[in-house]
């Protein structure tokens, strides 16, 4: 039954509704981990990041990171949480090679941050629709070390001969945020899935708490859903770990209710186990049960004191809260005076702080707006780079949009112009004189330009003569390519009309 | 007769990974219920206005500031490995978990 045919997302939203439930796991930015001072760097060659704590060595004692728990704490207020005023971690018992201590410390009836809401905005064919999602709590634990399957063909368990354990991230200090289930949004299901995550990501990199950098697994999802028919109770969920990227997120819940829906349909009882999202065909499948309830044994840790956070703390650090990413992006969208769609655009492009600091340089918004969300987002794509690393600065951007309005150059030369300053041939003004870019304002050379245009194109001459001046974007597009793009289009038309005789 | 009874034992070996023949589900249950009744005559002592307890000491925010001390080298961290493979911890594979 693990291999229905799943139904379309439409129709299997025309019978059922879902139910949605999200937990995110953050890695936190803290230089050392959670109990003890081993450096979190990413990449570092396998257990070189470790200590007697961190291994679980016997005679050890954790001791809590104070930034973490700060972090946590600042975590919660921006997720609108109360903090509670004291709590204990809690050891969670396994027997599974990642945690060397074959425990890990988290946080079980007692999380430190409770009762939150986070409100998301999804667009939708009759504009932009904000859902609250509910946060049931916000606890802090310690990640797990990674293991590699080893042997066997696959790489993956099944046929794998042994593991292989680096503890390096064993310890690094986590936060998981859990939504409560999150009812009716229907078909947009995925889409709210995925503007909560974008939304949690864009609060924490505000915060400065973690890079949340999904790729390297600092920002973890597993997504639950489950389908019922209007009115009747949920039914049974599925858990969909460890989705790694925005897009997954939206794709694993899609996938799920198509699938749910086929299970539902042909009268088969949706199993509660945890699923594996293939980024590959979107498609989930089948992987621990959960039929035989786990068995944590749960109870107090006793090597680490209760946490405690007085009302004053909390108070100072709900003070440090940085403006929410929902009011920032409202309020510059007003003040650059460009639409959400545009707005939403420079979010996706990841050029909203890039856009912002060319602003604050002196850029016009329409022209920071325009060379960040185009083509230097383009260059970027193209090189495989994040946008910001691209070696412009706000200075040379302000100083093409100034050689822009004194007529020096136009758009066309100013990507030649970002082109040169992204070769390293030196500032704008440089490049300008390095290439010889200027426009071709004499009237005429301009006009020798398009002699020749029109002596090449005979046949296009007789139309435009003839009255179909439609054709002239011929001789232009020729003229721009003979001057290298430095005459003003423009003007090279109303010059060709001129010459041939012809009115618009 | 015990209160505890013999699936209660096999569980609570199945989640400490320990082999129990069938006669000593019986022994270790006879021996946990005298545990569980020597707890059980501790509870009557406490009084309802007593919480249970879970730290002795009355300390709270026991904290380190986020500062990197020195770790360990590989070879140190993987001396006591049974068994070591591209500087990481080789061990057996593990079934029915991914």
């Amino acid at each position: 039954m693990s291999t229905v045919t799943p139904i379309p997302f439409d129709d299997a939203i025309a019978t059922f509704d879902p139910v949605i439930g999200l937990e995110v796991h953050v890695e936190l930015g803290t230089r050392t981990k959670m109990f003890c001072g081993c450096p979190t760097d990413f990449g570092a060659e396998p257990n070189t990041q470790v200590c007697p704590v961190c291994l679980g060595l016997p005679g050890s004692l954790p001791v809590a990171n104070a930034k973490a728990i700060e972090s946590i704490i600042r975590i919660g207020l921006a997720l609108n949480c109360d903090i509670v005023e004291w709590c204990r971690m809690a050891r969670k018992n396994y027997f599974y090679p990642d945690m060397p201590k074959d425990y890990q410390v988290s946080q079980y009836d007692e999380p430190i941050c409770i009762n939150g809401y986070l409100d998301v905005t999804v667009d939708t064919d009759e504009g932009p629709r904000v859902f609250r999602v509910d946060i049931e709590r916000v606890h802090m634990e310690e990640d797990t070390g990674k293991l590699t399957h080893a042997g066997g063909a696959t790489g993956r368990i099944h046929g794998a001969d042994y593991s292989l354990v680096d503890y390096n991230r064993a310890g690094i200090p986590l936060v998981e945020i859990v939504t409560k289930p999150v009812v009716g949004t229907g078909a947009l299901a995925p889409a709210v899935a995925r503007a909560y995550v974008t939304e949690l990501r864009d609060i924490m990199r505000g915060l400065g708490v973690s890079d949340v950098k999904m790729e390297e697994g600092s920002l973890r999802c597993d997504a639950n859903v489950s389908l019922n028919r209007p009115g009747a109770e949920w039914g049974t969920r599925s858990e969909t770990k460890n989705v790694n990227s925005l897009r997954s997120v939206e794709r694993a819940v899609r996938s799920e209710i198509e699938r749910q829906a086929a299970v539902l349909l042909a009268g088969d009882r949706v199993v509660q186990e945890t699923r594996h999202l293939h980024e590959d065909t979107g498609v989930t499948t089948p992987g621990r049960s959960k039929e035989h309830a786990e068995d944590y044994r749960y109870f107090p840790e006793p090597d680490l004191v209760p946490i405690a956070p007085s009302r004053e703390w909390v108070d100072e650090l709900r003070a440090t809260l940085p403006e929410q990413p929902s009011a920032r992006r409202a309020r510059l969208a007003q003040a650059w005076g460009i639409s959400d769609f545009d707005m939403q655009a420079l979010v996706h492009a990841g050029v909203l702080d890039l856009v912002e600091e060319s602003v604050a340089a002196g850029v016009a918004p329409e022209a920071a707006r325009k060379w960040w969300g185009g083509e230097l987002t383009r260059v970027a794509n193209e090189r495989g780079v994040d946008v910001a690393t691209l070696s412009v600065s706000h200075g040379d951007i302000l100083r093409v949009e100034e050689l822009i309005a004194s007529g020096a150059i136009n758009d066309k030369l100013a990507r030649q112009v970002f082109e040169g300053v992204l070769a390293g041939e030196g500032a704008p003004d440089d490049v300008v004189t390095a290439r010889g870019l200027a426009v071709v304002s004499d009237d005429g050379a301009l006009l020798a330009a398009i002699d020749e245009a029109l002596a090449a194109q005979p046949d296009v001459t007789e139309k435009i003569r003839s009255g179909k001046v439609q054709a002239a974007g011929a001789i232009v597009g020729a003229v721009m390519k003979s001057t290298r793009g430095q005459a003003d289009a423009a003007k090279v038309r109303a010059l060709l009309l001129e010459r041939l005789g012809v009115s618009e | 007769m015990s209160a505890i009874t013999r699936a209660e034992v096999a569980h609570l070996a199945r989640l400490a990974r320990l082999a129990l023949a069938e006669d000593e589900l019986d022994h270790y249950a006879q021996q946990l219920d005298v545990i569980l009744q020597s707890v059980a005559r501790v509870c009557e002592v406490a009084a309802d206005d007593i919480p249970p307890t879970s730290h002795p000491m009355p300390l709270v925010n026991v904290f380190r500031p986020d500062e990197v001390a020195p770790s360990l080298t590989q070879e140190q961290a993987l001396a006591a490995a049974p068994a070591v493979e591209d500087g990481r911890f080789r061990v057996p594979r593990i079934l029915d978990e991914e």
